[in-house]
């Protein structure tokens, strides 16, 4: 571990598109730091980019934590998206490539599933979404 | 905000993304490309992504959709630079880069311009054709 990184949890508030740009800018500093290969740190902001839009477009904002993980084998990097939003009514639906009530591709969910390791969606109508993603080093 | 440039060269506009882009900035891009392509006359836009370390749906719709608006005002889209991280991201996030030309890099996205030019040339000289060669271009 190289002196000096700091690895501590950082969170990002998401109330903007300024904001989306923001989150994808400390994910790739934290992926770099745990030295995530290109690919996966590529993978990561991509994800997280998708991820950091829904909470704002479907949310209405809300909050990104990265935080650096370890499992004692490997290192890896977990990001929390947060909303307080209106929640997803059909997850499975909504985890379908092509779906999309807000106009887009409907390939954010579902197309930020498959760049990350694991992936979590925990959603509760009129309530709100908390996606957790982690990402490890190979 | 802030605004990508887009530069003409001959009869080619040249545009290189050199920002992490927040969403509005890319539909700004969008819409500044149309007007552009209509008032110069151009018949290529190369749009060079060498310097984006990601590509996510937002940003890869705006480049059908621009590839889109340019076919319909008469010009030809080519996207060039795209890095190997991304390619493979991007393929794995789903989306497909249909009806999207591209090249390897803004010498080669010009030489494609120029030669799809050069086949419709004979086309468009139909009206008056020489004899004997007119036969040739159907």
């Amino acid at each position: 571990m190289t002196a000096g990184v700091d690895l501590s949890p950082k969170a990002q508030a998401i109330g903007s598109d300024e904001d989306v740009v923001r989150v994808r800018q400390l994910v790739r500093t934290v992926a770099v730091a745990v030295k995530l290969s290109l690919v996966d740190q590529t993978k990561l902001v991509t994800a997280a980019s998708e991820l950091a839009r829904n909470t704002l477009v479907y949310g209405g904002g809300g909050t990104a934590e990265v935080t650096v993980v370890d499992d004692g084998r490997r290192r890896g990097v977990r990001i929390v998206f947060a909303d307080a939003g209106p929640g997803i009514p059909d997850l499975t639906l909504a985890l379908t490539d092509g779906y999309t009530t807000g106009g887009g591709l409907g390939l954010g969910l579902s197309g930020a599933r498959r760049l990350v390791d694991e992936f979590d969606v925990d959603t509760a109508v009129g309530e709100g979404t908390r996606v957790t993603v982690t990402k490890w080093s190979r | 905000m802030e605004r990508v440039p887009v530069l003409k060269i001959g009869d080619i506009l040249l545009v290189s993304i050199q920002i992490d882009m927040s969403d509005q900035t890319a539909l700004a891009l969008q819409e500044d490309l149309a007007e552009r392509i209509v008032e110069t006359g151009a018949r290529g836009v190369i749009i060079d992504i060498t310097a984006l370390d990601i590509v996510d749906s937002f940003i890869g719709r705006m480049l059908s959709t621009i590839a889109s608006i340019s076919r319909v005002l008469d010009a030809e889209t080519v996207v060039v630079g795209m890095r190997p991280a991304v390619a493979i991201t991007l393929v794995e996030l789903g989306l497909s880069f249909n009806g999207i030309r591209t090249a390897l890099n803004v010498e080669r996205g010009m030489e494609l311009i120029a030669a799809s030019h050069d086949d419709l040339g004979p086309d468009e000289e139909m009206d008056d054709p020489e004899p004997g060669q007119a036969a040739t271009s159907v």
